[in-house]
């Protein structure tokens, strides 16, 4: 049997030519036979790629879908973000278990199915919402779990399900993603100019990165292009992971197109021959229909050898999928993904643009920026700065969930109020909106009049509303469980600090916080801020550090006027005791702590 | 590599550094101590710990992987970054089981002696106390993870001075630990006691058996001076 695994193993490494590069496409494929990593297959990959097993461990142990204990046949993952928590997700939750037989966390004794937990599997417009092995379902309800799990058990064609119809639920088409296009028409124009043209014309037109950090495009495209190199590389970061986001969900299955149009514009503009699209792994249910469409371009001469005639314009696309981590998100721990390491981040300088995936010059860029490129190829940098204002050029995507009355993506210009869109999206009566997802910050109605744009509320797209009635001070706890367990562990100040975060708001959460408690949380708040590595790090405290400062009379109702609060509780200590003996414990008061 | 020299300004002061050095190596030359946990002079710097981190140009960042550059102006010595580095160093204490009193390694200890660099004091948020067990398989050296603070010299000393490959990282975030290159302990690999990397941790999770004491409590490195000493006495005498 043993035999049999390291015959399969070694077959699988030889397929990619033994490349540790393309270690996470291996561990994909060995992940889809066994389902999980034993000591056993870890020591066989190990082998066959001719790469220490503990390196093999750490790639493994680092990304959420591989798992290193047995699973079963199917695996269902529960989204538990915090969206979903308000669509219900706990009761979908108690409902799997009862119907399954087992808890989260745990295998059927027949090893047929697992039930475990997932972050944001970009579906929140569709909340509660699971993974069930690749193919997500929606608009789950506590009723329908029971004709899933029968389904399951059945071996029946999950897909077929009712609740595997994702909507798309494209709200609003703006101009530049979902205006009609044509295959090739972006590229043709850009072809017309020299690279160095367009270059020119995505600096003139004041295009920003759309992921969240707004860098010039143009500028990252020329500062790619003038470092003097071999290869050159394009990203397109298709890793969406924030909490609420799934706009790339719906430019994948839409616009697919459109980004490889940006891509290959953005490779003849930087003089890059190959882009590789890092696809989350909650997506890879597109894989097939996104291959076909590259292989459709490659008949259309829209990818290969002398694109369009063009002559010595080479450009090849190919797909990498993701195993979870919200990390890889990050440029730098993207590009680590991307060549067959841990996702952890890159000290910076220096930038990818000038040593990024292969140590070569790479322009990552999010897919709503390539499909913006595009379009600014097809209409004109013109056209396109008459978008927008004067600062954030063009359109956004919004992904928006949570209490409104329809959920979905919305493409709108840039310096639209907040007041506007939430009567856009129903959620006129909002008491609270996250934009920017956990990262960004919660804004109050008296912030209602301000703008979604890089000079306002920037943000990668994420809008969460909270209605009336919501426990905020909750959500923002859920939002920095997400942190801590997205936190890569790389650096201190984010590896532990996250931790301590929710350690001390459990304490308010509890109303056993004191001005001093508040005061702790803004100290450490501000450390990790400062002192971590990257932009998980530097973001991780905003959910509880933007709600002090824009909803400061949540905290001044649950914090005590007295100066100090122990942190033992010894009430709790001695429950186990009282309960036995049918004893009242003393109060803290009585007890002289 | 060329010789070109850049100037900078530390905390006010205007230092010569020569491009390529990061603004660790320019800061120590002219014996100025940023103080400092995962970095050691003999690997490449790995950034895990964030206390050396500086202010360039009012932005953060980790001064043993940031080059000089001529004209930046980098702030090290100020009220608010020592106020961080206290926390971190104190987040470093929180994470683990550090024993001082009882530790084979106390006085020789860099996170004990940057504790009181730092002037750190009774930690403010609960320990996490996380359990583990020790690794005492290998005949001369021995793992404790309670004293490990995830800095990753072990596995950098062990790739780049020892050629060999006995540690990596496992797990991610507050579950992240070093692991061996073995199916279950240290004793399975090719570690040995003159390895570099047996040497190299800045606390006591790594060791040597039957070493420990060798050396006097009151007569180790940290009990005669403490750290960064080395460094900022160069200033002093130069």
């Amino acid at each position: 049997m043993s035999e049999d695994h390291a015959l399969f193993i070694k077959k699988v490494a030889e397929k990619y030519g033994r490349d540790p590069t393309r270690l996470m496409d291996i561990l994909l494929e060995v992940n889809a036979r066994y389902g999980w990593f034993s000591e056993e297959t870890i020591g066989h990959i190990g082998e066959a790629m001719d790469i220490p097993r503990v390196k093999i461990r750490d790639k493994i142990s680092f990304y959420t879908f591989f798992s290193q204990k047995p699973v079963g046949k199917t695996v269902i993952r529960l989204s538990n973000s915090v969206v979903e928590k308000m669509k219900g997700a706990a009761e979908v939750a108690r409902a799997f278990e009862d119907a399954v037989g087992v808890k989260f966390g745990e295998t059927t004794p027949d090893g047929a199915i697992t039930l475990t937990y997932a972050q944001c599997i970009g579906m929140s417009d569709q909340a509660p919402s699971a993974l069930i092995n690749h193919t997500p379902v929606g608009n789950l309800l506590p009723e329908d779990v029971g004709d899933i799990v029968e389904a399951i058990k059945n071996e029946e064609d999950i897909s077929q399900l009712p609740q595997a119809l994702i909507d798309v639920n494209l709200r609003r088409s703006g101009p530049v993603v979902f205006a009609p296009m044509d295959a090739g028409t972006a590229v043709r124009a850009a072809l017309k100019m020299t690279p160095e043209q367009v270059i020119d014309e995505i600096k003139k037109s004041n295009l920003r990165g759309r992921g969240g950090a707004g860098f010039p495009t143009g500028k990252k495209w020329e500062a790619c292009r003038n470092v003097k190199s071999d290869f050159r590389y394009i990203v397109c970061n298709a890793d969406e992971g924030e909490p609420g986001t799934f706009k790339d969900r719906v430019i994948m299955s839409e616009r697919a197109n459109l980004v490889f149009e940006g891509m290959t514009i953005a490779g003849y503009a930087v003089g890059a021959e190959y882009g590789i699209v890092y696809l989350r792994g909650e997506y890879e249910y597109m894989l097939e229909d996104l291959k076909r469409i590259l292989e459709e371009r490659r008949k259309k001469g829209l990818l290969g050898k002398n694109i369009l005639d063009k002559k010595d314009f080479n450009f090849a696309i190919r797909i990498q999928i993701g195993a979870g981590a919200y990390i890889c998100g990050e440029e730098s721990a993207l590009i680590e993904s991307l060549e067959g390491k841990r996702g952890a981040p890159r000290e910076r300088p220096p930038f990818p643009v000038e040593k990024g995936y292969m140590n070569r010059p790479t322009a990552v860029n999010n897919v709503e920026t390539l499909c913006a490129a595009a379009r600014i190829m097809e209409q004109g940098a013109d056209w396109f700065s008459t978008i927008g204002t004067e600062a954030s050029a063009g359109t956004k995507l919004l992904s928006v969930s949570g209490d409104c009355s329809r959920p979905g993506v919305y493409e709108i210009e840039y310096g639209i109020t907040v007041a506007r869109f939430l009567k856009m999206v129903g959620a006129e009566h909002a008491i609270a909106a996250k934009i920017g997802g956990p990262s960004g910050r919660l804004v109050a109605p008296n912030d209602f009049d301000r703008t979604i744009s890089f000079e306002d509320f920037s943000t990668g797209g994420s809008v969460i509303f909270f209605g009336p009635g919501r426990d905020l001070l909750t959500h923002m706890k859920q939002f920095t469980e997400f942190f801590v367990e997205e936190s890569c562990g790389w650096c201190t100040p984010c590896r532990v600090g996250t931790t301590l975060m929710l350690k001390e708001f459990d304490k308010i959460i509890e109303g056993r916080a004191t001005r001093t408690e508040i005061e702790n949380i803004k100290k450490l708040g501000q450390t990790i801020k400062t002192m971590s590595r990257c932009g998980l790090g530097q973001t991780a405290p905003n959910p509880i550090l933007t709600s002090m400062q824009n909803f400061p009379e949540l905290y001044e109702a649950v914090i005590k006027p007295v100066d100090y609060i122990g942190t033992f509780d010894f009430a709790k200590a001695v429950s186990a005791g009282a309960e036995i003996t049918g004893r009242k414990p003393h109060s803290d008061e009585e007890a002289n702590l | 590599m060329s010789q070109e020299t850049v100037t900078f300004t530390l905390d006010g002061v205007k230092v010569k550094a020569t491009k390529g050095q990061t603004i660790m190596e320019a800061a120590d030359a002219a014996g100025i101590y940023i103080p400092r946990l995962c970095w050691h002079k003999d690997l490449p710097s790995g950034g895990n710990c964030r206390i050396c981190t500086v202010m360039v140009n009012g932005r953060p960042a980790g001064s043993c992987l940031f080059p000089v550059e001529d004209g930046i102006v980098v702030e090290n010595n100020t009220k608010q970054l020592k106020d961080h580095r206290c926390q971190v160093v104190e987040m470093h204490f929180i994470e683990g089981n550090h024993y001082c009193p009882s530790c084979e390694a106390s006085g020789e200890c860099e996170l004990q002696a940057l504790g009181y660099y730092t002037q750190m004091l009774t930690p403010t948020s609960p320990y996490l106390r996380p359990k583990y067990e020790v690794d005492a398989s290998h005949p001369d050296v021995y793992i404790d993870r309670d004293r490990c603070i995830l800095c990753g010299r072990c596995i950098r000393a062990s790739e780049f001075l020892d050629g060999k490959c006995v540690f990596s990282f496992e797990g991610r975030g507050i579950h992240k630990r070093i692991s061996v290159n073995a199916e279950h302990n240290l004793g399975e690999t090719n570690m040995e006691a003159s390895d570099r990397a047996a040497t190299i941790c800045p606390t006591g999770a790594l060791m040597i058996k039957r070493t420990g004491y060798r050396i006097p409590v009151g007569k180790r490195r940290f009990d005669i001076h403490p750290i960064g000493w080395d460094i900022e006495k160069k200033k002093k005498s130069g």
